[in-house]
């Protein structure tokens, strides 16, 4: 068991006096494995009380896709003692409001609830933590409430087909490659079994973080949760997570995709990636800056490129999935003007990309990075329940609380040089996957252009 | 369930009865006003700054004129092109975000304390000294085209768009507030200027502070920021009646999905009803997994990811809506048991625990929604929009706990009205047609 408060010094070096964002953190684990996280904010009499399983849709058995996050709502669908719906009820009984997550490598519940209401919280999230009793009849109404939430999310909306489809492009053999909600018909085809059997596998206190944020001390935390969760035995059968890894990508892909619904045509680049590792995040951090310097806002490379000096697009952005178990995406996005084709505008991304690659880092542009990430960890201060997901995100991704600690000070530190060799290691047309999402009839001429 | 409501009530005695916070009002030596709360926690400032107006301001044939003039505000002021800006507010680390709705324009600003000086500078160049350059004009407006573009194949913009169309005709609130194709086409650097006279003038802005700033400090910051405003803007539009009949209006769109927007008239936020109104509409469909339309429509039938209603008071009219998206082949079903719950609430009211329910469920949450700078300024504003006393946050749950049984089933009673329930419907719902003589 450890016990130890962990301050974080942000010291802004940027300006004459030097502002502190404090986090007051402690961290202790209970006797059968499960790790507590409590992060103190007195500002309200609020508390937040998350449970994270260090389980996502990437942890499901090929071909049912979209377990995890079924699992997920039929945990608000009754225990062995508790009636459907009665968790969400007693919650708003006591002025809260809960919901839950579920992504790639976790799935998260959380409450807001007063801070006095916490063990009642512990007491029915241990309870489904264990208990939970799947109802053959609602596991089918549940599948049309998923199957509407897939229809909300992602069939009625062509960008997200295409999100589907580039990522699936550009995981061959990983489990990213599949959607965090499901496919549609491995939702249809889930069965009570396939549920039942991810919930047996994957929770279990030894496989759960416990973050409590806000009006709260860690003594109190302590001992409501060896009352509540510490009963729980652990599950032996739990393993270090093994996904099948991604082979080295050899070849640039191309997805192109046609919906009649698209009025605003855009281009995507994505390339494979490093993640954050434990002890090892430099080059994440680098990539963190490097996504910033290229599409971080209006006087970024892109965005300024194309936008300002010569206008093709309407929109410039780059992205970057930095917390991550496995192997990410690095990406970016030109949403092209009216009249400018797909064609032109990639052609236009890659001249800039290179042009970049050449002249490097503009080191005024890094200090405002900097100063910006870290006036954001001060910005963040004002929500406990962002920094509380900051802290599952990274604990689900295999971080460790030294890692988290260390993050801002590595951003900090991280070179030109540094942010030059990962773009150029990173940044390569065989690592790539570049889609193109159009209507249909739209761009035939740039359409030529690109397969002469 | 029997042993919801004892639990519910006791519940209720032991929670905090009123937010625990203070609320300052600050007035500068100009006379501009604003409300504060102070902390120092975090080193930083959250503003939030209100001009009542908005988008019901856009002339006909101008639409999109004030939102377009809103988005430009940030791109180049006083001596600083659009880079320029960009450039400083980033090495400061500020945020400013401008928006524009129906009934106002909004700002709303964060900037740490050491750069506070330079940020206000900033913030009041936007404000006073937009330079609205040709370049900018066009590319944020190429942006604006793109967006409504977009909202042209969306099926609930599609659909919400529809209902403000029948609802309030040729009123500013029936048309476009983002504009039409040809209208935002054809909007010019003079038409944007005058937007901006129109929209920012001091006898039309409300603000509020909260976070590491003292009363003083704000006081004197008011006037930098605020002092060189117009005294007056534009006229603004008068009252609407809502001029929909019951019915289902279809907007053909090919999707799977089909989204329904509905609603009929509402309550002013001033209605000495609101309150019971609020309640009732926590039962009914207030966004929890509790309400009756969350219950019958996606609980017991799995029809719908979500389902949801709400009294959205506007400022020359008062709207009861909701909204609803199920699958092509299904969304007529979702419909008939909203309708159906409609008129049974009408019909039999609420039950003495579901008041108890929605009653303890409100009052305990509303303290738990001042918990940081940026949502407690957001609060303040939002109560001198609506006309609220400074002491609301002490009483409002105190009145929200009076109200009785009586009161929610006789609103329900008169505010809710199945017969008038108009739908539009954007996608390919089966079984479902426009009502004749729409």
């Amino acid at each position: 068991m450890r016990r130890a408060a962990l301050f974080l010094a942000l010291a802004l070096t940027f300006i004459a006096r030097p502002a502190l964002a404090t986090e007051n953190v402690t961290d202790f684990v209970l006797n059968n494995g499960m790790q507590v996280v409590v992060i103190e904010d007195h500002r309200a009499p609020l508390a937040v009380h998350m449970v994270w399983y260090r389980a996502g849709s990437a942890d499901e058995r090929p071909g049912a896709s979209g377990a995890a996050h079924f699992l997920e709502h039929m945990m608000f669908r009754g225990t062995e003692t508790r009636a459907p719906g009665e968790f969400s009820e007693r919650v708003a009984a006591n002025g809260g409001n809960d919901n839950a997550f579920t992504s790639y490598d976790y799935t998260a519940y959380f409450q807001r609830v007063a801070a006095d209401r916490l063990g009642l919280m512990m007491e029915m999230e241990a309870d489904r933590m264990a208990n939970l009793l799947l109802r053959p009849e609602l596991v089918e109404t549940e599948r049309g409430v998923i199957l509407e939430e897939r229809n909300q999310r992602v069939e009625n909306e062509p960008g997200s087909l295409f999100r589907e489809q580039t990522s699936a492009a550009q995981f061959l053999n990983h489990p990213y490659g599949a959607p965090i909600i499901g496919w549609r018909h491995e939702i249809e085809a889930l069965s009570r079994e396939d549920l039942n059997a991810y919930y047996t596998r994957h929770y279990a206190p030894n496989n759960a973080i416990l973050i409590v944020a806000g009006d709260v001390t860690p003594d109190e935390v302590r001992r409501l949760a060896e009352t509540h969760y510490g009963p729980i035995p652990a599950n032996p059968a739990v393993t270090e997570r093994a996904r099948p890894q991604e082979p080295p990508q050899r070849a640039p892909r191309r997805v192109t995709m046609e919906d009649a619904r698209v009025a605003q045509p855009y281009v995507t680049r994505s390339w494979l990636a490093p993640e954050r590792d434990p002890g090892d995040q430099r080059q994440a951090a680098a990539l963190v800056l490097l996504s910033e310097l290229l599409g971080g806002g209006q006087t970024s490379v892109l965005t300024t490129a194309l936008q300002y000096d010569n206008p093709v697009a309407v929109f410039t952005s780059a992205f970057y999935g930095a917390t991550s178990l496995d192997r990410t995406r690095f990406g970016v996005v030109v949403v092209p003007a009216q009249g400018v084709g797909l064609a032109e505008a990639e052609a236009a991304l890659d001249a800039e990309i290179a042009r970049f690659l050449e002249t490097g880092v503009d080191a005024e542009a890094l200090e405002r990075i900097k100063f910006g990430l870290k006036a954001s960890r001060i910005y963040q201060q004002d929500n406990v329940q962002s920094v509380a997901q900051r802290y599952g995100r990274a604990l689900t991704s295999g971080l460790a609380l030294e890692d988290i600690a260390a993050w801002s000070g590595i951003l900090d530190s991280i070179t030109g040089e540094e942010i030059m060799a990962v773009a150029r290691d990173v940044l390569v047309p065989e690592r790539s996957v570049t889609g193109w999402l159009r209507a249909p009839e739209a761009d035939k001429t740039a359409n030529t252009e690109v397969m002469q | 369930m029997k042993w919801l409501a004892p639990l519910a009530l006791a519940v209720f005695a032991a929670l905090p009865a009123r937010a625990e916070i203070e609320i300052e009002e600050v007035t500068s030596p100009g006379g501009i006003t604003a409300w504060l709360v102070e902390d120092h926690n975090i080193p930083f400032t959250a503003l939030e700054l209100r001009f009542q107006g908005g988008t019901s301001l856009d002339a006909p044939g101008k639409e999109g004129a004030v939102r377009l003039m809103a988005a430009l505000l940030e791109e180049g002021a006083g001596e600083r092109d659009a880079q320029a800006f960009a450039a400083a507010t980033e090495t400061i680390a500020a945020d400013f975000d401008y928006d524009a709705r129906n009934d106002a324009v909004s700002v709303s600003a964060r900037f740490l304390t050491e750069t506070r000086d330079e940020a206000v500078e900033l913030l009041r160049a936007s404000l006073m000294e937009p330079r609205f350059d040709e370049d900018a004009i066009a590319r944020v407006r190429s942006q604006a085209l793109s967006a409504i573009r977009s909202d042209l194949n969306d099926p609930g913009a599609i659909a919400s768009r529809e209902f403000a169309r029948l609802a309030f005709g040729d009123h500013p609130y029936g048309r476009a507030s983002d504009g039409t194709i040809e209208s935002v086409g054809a909007l010019t650097r003079d038409d944007l200027v005058a937007a901006h006279a129109d929209a920012l003038a001091r006898d039309r802005v409300f603000v509020a502070a909260a976070g590491d700033i003292t009363a003083e400090e704000l006081g004197g910051l008011l006037d930098e920021l605020l002092g060189g405003l117009p005294e007056t803007g534009g006229a603004r539009p008068g009252d609407v009646a809502v001029a929909l009949p019951g019915g289902i209006s279809v907007v053909e769109f090919a999707t799977p999905q089909s989204v329904a927007v509905f609603g009929h008239e509402g309550l002013p936020r001033d209605d000495e009803d609101f309150f019971a109104a609020f309640v009732l509409n926590q039962i009914l469909g207030g966004g929890g997994f509790e309400s009756r339309l969350m219950q019958e429509v996606r609980e017991k039938r799995g029809l719908t990811y979500g389902v949801y209603s709400y009294l959205a008071p506007k400022d020359h009219a008062a709207l009861y809506m909701g909204r609803v998206a199920s699958a092509n082949d299904r969304i007529a079903e979702a419909i008939e048991v909203i309708r159906g719950e409609w008129a049974r609430i009408a019909r039999d009211g609420v039950t003495e625990a579901e008041l108890e329910a929605a009653r303890t469920y409100l009052t305990g949450a509303y303290p738990l929604r001042f918990d940081g700078n940026g949502p407690i300024a957001r609060i303040l504003v939002g109560m001198q929009m609506d006309g609220l006393p400074i002491t609301y946050p002490q009483t409002r749950n105190d009145q929200l706990a009076a109200i009785t049984l009586e009161d929610v089933n006789r609103v329900a009673a008169e505010l809710l009205k199945p017969e008038r329930l108009h739908f539009v419907v954007a996608g390919q719902p089966e079984g479902l047609e426009t009502t004749p003589g729409q």
